[in-house]
Parts: structure tokens; sequence; C-alpha cells
């Protein structure tokens, strides 16, 4: 088994099978967050408290899934490479990063904009708001961390231990942000959790959310066929032509 | 739904549309880095490839 | 020659970390006053109302402390991967987590320990009761011990590294964040009234965390920046 793992890890068949594999995400990506979209938008009932603006869920989910998802892939990825000293898997970990802190944005600001019609203000310091904030942090941290050295070596496995140490503190950050929210409120009710709603109208979300998966994946093998170009550089079979 | 009140979105119009419309622009914009940093990498590598061909020649 | 055992080489380290520290006096007290600076900084942003003040004096001694922790840190491992003594620890055979600790705790005597007795000093001058001094050196105690270890981990992936320490303190004040929320909400609690020990013993699980932990991330990150 191993063998074939380092097989596969190795520079230009990862890359070929990276390119073959693109197109497997990234069509059905696309159609399933326009079926989401469509469903999301015209099919399903408006919210009885919220209205139409409940909709915003439809993305702002998915979002915030997706931007811890891609953390903990990004970790986990970064911890392979450590340990097993596997330079695809640093590099999906690159990769990954602008990918989860894009996705960590458009949670805020979907989350924000869903708050205005709500409650009334642009930004309200509820527990999922202010986590998904500080996830923000932990991945700009990572990425400037990584820009800081000019070692690619050294900034594989320095980002690796970093975010390594986040990935473990992201469920203390989650639980102290949580107790920290409920201290006024004992019996509050979570801000932007979903509205209780019928089975009917969480199809669209579970859609979006195979979509983001996918859409991710495709992504990955895109920037992941751009890391290996990079870090290859001088290889032989690269100087022989693609 | 009619096509009024889907544009309308019982009211809350600005909000889901700019958070759509949010949505497809980082969707939008990523699919766009991703597409050019992969091409940007070919083509540096490509000029490689050449220059090699050429200084063996 | 004898090698020395584990235990030795520890108290050796420490020894030494604090005899060099005490030489370089200025890297000591510069971040205390630095904390004392910050602390006047908000009364004079706010009011000068000592009731207003009150209300948030126990967060505001722990945002100074935090930043003035986070100060010091820059300067742990500067000096001694820059001459070489880390390489030769890292080559010395001798478990490199009990070293770095050592290390550590020598720092957070000279650095933190400060932050934590003058606490109720600068906390007073914020109206902060009398009765609530006890929680906040508590949680100031457990707080600044984590924070030197979390601190330590960014300090020693970031050695060498241009501006070092604002990059330092972005790594490093996401991972603090749950100590700060824990620890000023147990003064906070003190002074309403409430039993503060719920918070003071999430701290205390965090510091035994990192205490744990910390000197593994710590090493692997050292090794890192000194094989490069």
């Amino acid at each position: 088994m191993w063998t074939w793992l380092h097989k596969f890890a190795s520079p230009p068949h990862a890359y070929r099978l990276l390119g073959r594999l693109a197109p497997w995400f990234g069509w059905p990506a696309l159609a399933l967050i326009l079926l989401a979209t469509w469903w999301g938008l015209v099919r399903a009932p408006a919210d009885y408290q919220q209205g139409d603006a409940f909709r915003i869920l439809y993305v702002h989910a998915p979002s915030a899934w997706m931007s811890m998802f891609i953390y903990v892939v990004m970790a986990v990825a970064a911890g392979i490479g450590l340990i097993w000293r596997i330079k695809l898997a640093h590099a999906a970990a690159a990769a990954s990063a602008a990918v989860g802190a894009s996705f960590t944005f458009l949670a805020l600001a979907t989350g924000s904009i869903w708050g205005k019609p709500m409650w009334g203000t642009w930004w309200v310091w509820d527990a999922r708001l202010t986590s998904e904030l500080i996830l923000l942090f932990l991945y700009f941290g990572y990425m400037a961390l990584r820009a800081s050295f000019d070692d690619p070596q050294r900034a594989d496995r320095a980002s690796a231990v970093l975010a390594i140490v986040g990935v473990i503190n992201v469920p203390i950050i989650h639980y102290s942000v949580e107790w920290w929210t409920t201290l006024h409120q004992p019996a509050s009710v979570t801000k932007l959790d979903k509205p209780s709603i019928a089975i009917e109208m969480l199809y669209p979300l579970f859609i979006m959310i195979v979509g983001f998966q996918l859409y991710y994946g495709w992504l990955l093998c895109r920037r992941l066929r751009a890391e290996i170009l990079r870090r290859e550089r001088n290889a032989t079979w690269l100087k022989e032509g693609l | 739904m009619d096509l009024q009140s889907f544009f309308n979105m019982g009211g809350y119009a600005e909000f889901v549309w700019s958070a759509y419309g949010l949505t497809a622009v980082v969707l939008v914009a990523n699919w766009v880095a991703a597409r050019r940093r992969e091409a940007e990498e070919l083509a540096s590598a490509r000029r490689r490839t050449q220059q090699l061909k050429e200084s063996r020649t | 020659m004898r090698r020395a055992n584990i235990s030795e080489a520890a108290g050796l380290v420490f020894r030494r970390d604090l005899t060099l520290a005490l030489r370089r006096w200025d890297e000591v007290t510069q971040p205390l006053i630095f904390y004392v600076v910050v602390t006047t900084l908000f009364p004079l942003a706010t009011t000068p109302d000592l009731a207003q003040l009150r209300t948030i004096s126990g967060g505001v001694v722990w945002v100074a402390a935090l930043l003035s922790a986070l100060l010091a840190l820059e300067s742990l491992f500067r000096s001694d991967v820059e001459d070489g003594t880390m390489e030769q620890w890292v080559l010395s055979g001798q478990p490199l987590a009990w070293l770095l600790l050592s290390k550590v705790a020598a720092h957070w005597i000279l650095t933190g320990l400060p932050l934590v007795l003058i606490a109720p000093v600068v906390g007073t001058a914020l109206g902060l009761p009398f009765d609530a001094w006890g929680t906040l050196m508590l949680s100031l105690l457990l707080g600044t011990a984590a924070l030197s270890v979390l601190g330590g981990i960014g300090a020693a992936l970031t050695v060498g590294v241009r501006r070092g320490s604002v990059l330092l303190s972005l790594l490093v004040l996401p991972l603090a964040m749950p100590l700060l929320i824990f620890g000023a909400r147990a003064v906070a609690m003190q002074m309403d009234g409430d039993s503060p020990a719920g918070p003071l013993q999430l701290l205390a699980a965090i510091f035994f965390l990192a205490l744990s932990l910390g000197p593994l991330a710590m090493s692997a990150a050292i090794r890192i920046s000194v094989e490069s």
C-alpha cells in the first residue's frame, strides 16, 4: 500500500492524475451549485418568521461549513507532510489556505448581511460570527507565516506546526466564544441558527454544501497542479517537457 | 413565485441579492485565481523547457 | 567528563537564563513599563470616572498583560539562535522539550510574574475593588504562564524573521483569545459577587494542556528554525 501511496505522491503522476480528475469535480460542482441556488431562491417556500431573508442561509451556512472543513483539511495535510515528509501534502495545505480564507470571509459577509434585516445591525458579537472572525485571523496568520520565509522547506514545516497548533485550538476557541456569548442570555437562541423549519427547506442547503465541497475539490486539483509545477521546476521530468 | 416577487424577495431584495451576488463574486474569483495560477506556472515551465532545448542545440 | 542528566541540564539552563536576563535588565523592565502605560491609555481614551472604569478594569488589565507578554516574547529565542547555542542544544541529545521548558519558565519568572504582581496596582487605578485582587492575580498567573508556552511556540516559529514581533502577535493573539475570555470574565464575575470558579478552572485546564503539549510543539518549531 505504501508503494501505491508513494507512487501517487510522485509529482509527475500526481500532476497527470489531478488533471484528469478536475472535470469530475468541476462539472458536478457547477450543476449542484446552480441547482441549489434555483431551489433555494425559487422553489423553497419563504420562512414564517424571516420571510425571504432566510434564503441567505443557503449561502451563509455552506460557506461557514467550508471555512471550517478546509481548515481541518489544511491542518491534516500539513501534519501528513510534516510527519511523513510528503511534499504533495504540504502543497495541498498551501493550496487550500486562500480558498479557505475566502470562504471564511464569505461566511462573515453573508452573516453580516443576514443580520442587518433580522437584528438591525451590520455586526453582532454572536458565537458563530465571532468564531468565524477568529478563524479568519488564524488563516491570515498561517498565510503570513508562509509568506515570511524564502526557504520553501522552512515555510512548509513551520506553517505545518502552526496549522496543527491552530486546529487543536479551534474547539477551545469555539467553546470559549460560545461560553462568552451565553453569559448574559442564558436561554438565548443562537442568532444565526437555522430557523425551525421543515426538512424540505433544508434540501437546497445540503445540495449547496455538496456543490461547494466538489468545487473545493476542483480548486484543489487546479491549485495543486500549479504548486507541483512551481516546486518541481528543476526536476528532470518537467525539464524534459510536459 | 412570479418574476416580480423573485426580484423583490419579500422586501429583503437588497440583502438577499447582495448576499448571493457576493457569493458569486467569491466563487468566480476563486475560479479565476486558480486558473490563472496554473496557466502562469505552465507558461513559465514551458519557457524553461524551451530555453533548455535551445541551449542544447 | 560526565554527561549531565536531564534535570541537571534543565536546571543549568534555568539558572543560566535568569543570570543572563538580569544582566540585560532593560529587556525585563521595558515590557513592564509598557504594561503600565497601556493601562493608562484606557482611562484617557474613555473616562476618568472610576465607577465606569471599574466595569472594564479586569478586561483592560488582561489586555495590557497580554500585549506586554507578547512584546517580551520576541526576545525569548532570538539571541540563542543567533549565536548558535540553540543549535548546540538540538545536537546535544538532551530532550529538547525540557530544555526549552526551562527556558520558558525562566522567561516567565522575569516577564510574566511581574505582570501578575503589579496587576492589583494597575487594577486599583482602574477602580478594581480589593476583593477582586485574588481572582485577578490567579487568573493572570495561569494566563501568563499558558501564554508563555503558546507564545514560545510562536517565537520558535518566527525566529529570525524580519518584523518578527508583529508576525508573532498575529499568530499568537487568536490562540490567546480563550485565555482572555476566561481570565477577564473570572474577574468580572468576582466583582459581580458570583463565584469565578468556573472560568478559573477552564483557565487552569488550558494551562495544563499548554504545559503538556506546548514544549513538544516548541521543540519541533525550534528544530525547523535551526535546521533551515
